[in-house]
């Protein structure tokens, strides 16, 4: 049997600055050993461990869609140790990924669903792989209706630009942009935070609408109540769990809460679950 | 099952004949009292100790180990490329290893072959070895092992049991580990099996008699994680904790570690070192945020993990042998049947 503690070791093939501060970076890598992509098979909502000698491991959701073949992606925000060097690397270095760690986006009970996606900030990552995932052709039929709340600080704070500039010309999504304020005479989109625009253009529940909801904890704090409001019952409200993680699998012992492991069970729980533990995240 | 008598001369000259095809563990003495380590050529386990300070979880488990290497010499062709660091997992045998310190090494095997992975280091150690029990004759005032799923005699995660009746060890050879031990030893001398039963029962109901103490925890199972977590205990258990996490290592049944690099020159390794739930650097985020940052939560985490969430997770008991390290080493005299005996009794005010 493989050891899980042995990463599958990628090249850098791209560093894009991801917010008009630098702080983020999106890494595109790819696998020195071809059949290495194959193992690494994942589903939207899944993490892994960034691997590099000398410096350590970072849990990272994956931001690359299953449906984009030849690479994977991640978007991250420097904070600590291992990111700083990170975003100190360059293109060609090698290094390592463990994974794909976690449960994803529960895409078997989603199928013939309407999706709200509600996302704040750095937390559109596995967001942004799930829409990408769910436009493919082939996977749109399986889906109803999509809406998109997506909100940061300002214009430049907005990941993926390019894409939601595209995404919001799209008739099979409904994008709603919106940044807590900015001096642009020219922003076409929404201003405000994200719970009070959620309030104003997400979709009201019916049996048929799961809201899968990333963010910071003030903007998950105040988009509670908001669809608490318009109908969505604690099952169908999914979110997506950080905690400091190391071994990734289930045994290191920090990432609980309760009995669940957030690397293991997780990250990907439903309120309804997460009502019924404690809430140390 | 069989059943051999081994005098005492006989163990000795047993003992010389395994360390030709195992690497041996047992207790020895130091300067801090009994731990369980490797013997060198001229060394026998010290099978009179009452307590060892740590138990024999470090042979598996070590304190710090080595996973994956690498270069940084980019000249090298596999330069940042990790691999996994060698080790020696030829046969080994831990000779005197408490019944209930076994049991907990089944508790750790819990953890790391959780279904889905399988940690290496870990299951390979486990692989190799045999564990040859001492039957813990005169139990030390805080054990509480009877109460725990297993005791003093408990025979269910060992290879051999021996127990001694002062001038000879009778062995009960549980599995076929054991019994390839026993012939590399020549332990093959049949004991008197009606005799021998008899004398190892009643030695066995002597030793469980004379556990005095015991905690109760058959109704925690129904009460729920939140309600437990939520109950007012939390505060007066945590007050005299200093958050040290001598508990934590000293426990038998004790699993959580961190992964750390260290580098030096081109060299670099991945190691793993055995972590504390006291401290809070085990849950603090990189954006400073702390799940875990007030101490009482800290206290909490552990005697929950223990008693409640091992408990519902795995429907297998409670996280804890009952050896009484925790209780006997404490600084500030926390005490785990005090802890569990409340929860037990604990009732959700309407």
């Amino acid at each position: 049997m493989e050891n899980p503690y042995l990463p599958y070791p990628v090249r850098i093939e791209d560093i894009e600055i991801a917010t008009e501060d630098k702080s983020l970076k999106t890494f595109t890598f790819v696998f020195l050993n071809k059949e290495d992509e194959k193992k690494f098979s994942y589903k939207a909502g899944q993490f892994a461990e960034l691997s590099i000698p000398g410096q350590g491991e970072i849990p990272i959701g994956i931001a690359s869609s299953p449906t984009e073949k030849g690479f994977v992606k991640f978007t991250v925000f420097k904070t600590g140790v291992v990111t700083t060097f990170l975003h100190n690397m360059k293109v060609g270095d090698i290094m390592g990924i463990r994974g794909p760690l976690g449960n994803w986006y529960p895409w078997e009970s989603l199928e013939n669903k309407n999706i709200l996606i509600v996302g704040g900030g750095f937390a559109f990552t596995t967001l942004r792989s799930s829409i990408i995932y769910m436009l493919d052709p082939e996977n749109r039929s399986g889906f109803k209706d999509i809406h998109v709340v997506y909100g940061a600080r300002s214009p430049g704070m907005l990941l993926y630009r390019d894409e939601l500039v595209q995404w919001e010309k799209r008739d099979d999504i409904n994008m709603h942009i919106t940044v807590d304020s900015t001096d642009d005479p020219d922003w076409k989109y929404h201003t405000g935070f994200v719970p009070q625009i959620s309030e104003e253009v997400a979709p009201k529940a019916t049996e048929d609408t799961y809201a899968i909801v990333c963010g910071p904890p003030i903007m998950i704090k105040f988009t509670q109540p908001v669809l608490e409001k318009l109908g969505y019952k604690e099952n169908q409200i999914i979110m997506s769990l950080e905690n400091r993680m190391k071994c990734g699998i289930g045994m290191c012992g920090r990432c609980n809460i309760g009995k669940e492991l957030v690397c293991k069970d997780g990250p990907v729980f439903t309120l309804d679950r997460l009502n019924r533990t404690p809430k140390e995240y | 099952m069989n059943l051999v008598k081994i005098d005492k001369n006989g163990f000795k000259q047993g003992i010389d004949r395994a360390r030709k095809e195992y690497r041996l563990f047992g207790p020895a003495k130091g300067k801090e009292g009994h731990t369980i380590r490797h013997l060198d050529t001229d060394e026998y386990p010290d099978m009179t100790y009452n307590d060892s300070v740590l138990s024999a979880k470090s042979v598996l488990f070590p304190q710090t180990e080595k996973m994956l290497y690498t270069t940084f010499d980019e000249s090298e062709p596999d330069h940042h490329i990790m691999k996994r660091a060698q080790a020696d997992y030829s046969p080994q045998a831990v000779v005197g290893i408490k019944p209930f310190d076994a049991k907990a090494l089944e508790i750790l095997h819990l953890n790391f072959d959780n279904g889905d992975y399988r940690d290496p280091y870990f299951c390979d150690a486990l692989e190799a070895t045999t564990l040859v029990g001492i039957a813990v004759n005169s139990p030390g005032s805080c054990d509480f092992s009877t109460s725990t799923g297993t005791g003093p005699f408990d025979e269910s995660a060992l290879d051999i049991l021996l127990v001694d009746t002062g001038d000879q060890y009778y062995a009960k050879i549980i599995t076929d580990k054991g019994q390839s031990f026993a012939e590399t030893c020549g332990f093959e001398e049949a004991a008197d099996e009606k005799a021998a039963t008899d004398e190892i029962n009643a030695l066995k109901e002597k030793a469980e008699n004379a556990v005095t103490s015991e905690i109760q925890y058959e109704n925690i199972a129904e009460k729920s994680i939140v309600e437990l977590y939520n109950a007012p205990l939390w505060d007066d258990i945590a007050f005299s904790c200093i958050n040290c996490g001598t508990c934590t290592f000293v426990c038998p049944t004790c699993w959580c570690f961190d992964i750390q690099d260290e580098s030096k020159g081109n060299s670099c390794t991945r190691m793993r070192n055995w972590d504390t739930c006291m401290s809070p650097l085990f849950t603090l985020h990189a954006s400073g945020h702390n799940p875990r940052g007030e101490k009482t939560s800290r206290v909490r985490q552990r005697f929950m993990h223990k008693l409640k969430y091992f408990l519902d997770k795995y429907d297998q008991g409670i996280m804890c042998v009952g050896c009484g390290r925790c209780v006997k080493q404490c600084p500030v005299n926390i005490d785990i049947r005090e802890v569990c005996n409340k929860l037990n009794a604990y009732e959700e005010k309407a």
